[in-house]
């Protein structure tokens, strides 16, 4: 199915925000993610449904002041 | 003693130095600038993760977070609603409940919305947030973020990365009479004698990035820095003489020929 992860269309059959974590080879510990807008809790990540053309956030820590 | 420990809502801080972590060459020098600054809070900014290179290192590997508290801010947020997403954001990252709350009212200047910052601060301060408002040099609007809900307030010594110092010093002051929170100066500090002079004054802490990145020697500046941050306690604690217009002689005349 198609998604959008930060801005870019993508494709991935994974049904859930741990398994497409786990496809991004992104560790969940240091991130937070976004589905349509809502924040999803950690506790939810392998539980949260990921459908055709979800809106996906996935945010991390950067250099700032 | 010097000055009491700086506890903020039960967090015990133990350096009046907070250092930004944008713009340094890599995170090997980033983090050397932080262990010779002596800070213990760093500063960090929420963006998206890059999702094309995952090989790429993360800045969390360079900060211990156990060592370093993260206080993530809301920097490039120019509204409340993007404020407050970027906030809750930071807070399900899972490394804190502290938040450098920004919403910037101008790209040219970045000066704070204090309205769009007040609200914000209402908004996330009942969410349980620690907040930290980075505002304007008003003594008033800084009375109206603690009311709403603030753990500290920031007020700004001149526009972020200006390096131009603490431009008033006498609004500065008044907040820090008026103030029941603690007073970080934020943004503006361009050399470590400004962050003495913030010192001076009696603000609790001092939070730079750019004057320390931007040096032609980081590592230096950040020591500069955390010295000017002891010294500028230590000339408060000793008291200034009052300025005056005139000269009144060190040397006695008596015994004069």
């Amino acid at each position: 199915m198609k998604i959008r992860i930060n801005g870019e269309e993508r494709r991935t059959d994974r049904r859930t925000v741990s398994g497409l974590l786990e496809e991004l080879n992104i560790l969940p510990g240091r991130v937070a993610v976004e589905v349509n807008l809502k924040i999803i809790r950690k506790a939810d990540y392998d539980t949260h449904p990921i459908m055709e053309s979800d809106n996906i956030e996935i945010v991390n820590f950067v250099g700032g002041g | 003693m010097l000055e009491d420990k700086l506890i903020i809502r039960g967090i015990e801080f133990k350096s009046r130095f907070w250092i930004g972590t944008g713009k340094y060459k890599d995170f090997e020098e980033t983090a050397r600038v932080i262990e010779a600054s002596g800070a213990d809070v760093v500063t960090v900014a929420v963006r998206r993760v890059n999702i094309t290179d995952r090989n790429s290192p993360n800045l969390l590997d360079f900060i211990d977070p156990r060592k370093y508290k993260i206080l993530p801010n809301t920097a490039g947020c120019f509204n409340v609603e993007d404020a407050v997403r970027y906030a809750r954001l930071a807070r399900e990252s899972g490394v804190s409940d502290m938040i450098k709350l920004e919403v910037i009212g101008d790209e040219r200047t970045l000066f704070p919305d204090t309205i769009g910052l007040l609200k914000a601060t209402e908004i996330l301060a009942k969410e349980g947030f620690i907040v930290f408002p980075y505002t304007n040099d008003d003594p008033i609007m800084a009375k109206r973020l603690e009311d709403a809900g603030a753990a500290a307030v920031m007020p700004l010594g001149a526009p972020i990365g200006s390096g131009l110092g603490i431009r008033n010093p006498y609004n500065m002051k008044i907040i820090l009479e008026s103030a029941k929170v603690p007073v970080i100066v934020d943004a503006g500090v361009g050399i470590a004698s400004d962050a003495a002079i913030a010192r001076e004054l009696g603000c609790d802490a001092v939070l730079i990035n750019t004057a320390v990145a931007g040096a032609k020697y980081p590592i230096l500046m950040a020591e500069a820095i955390k010295y000017a941050v002891w010294a500028g306690r230590l000339a408060y604690k000793a008291g200034r003489i009052p300025k005056k217009l005139y000269a009144t002689a060190s040397s006695p005349i008596e015994g004069m020929l």
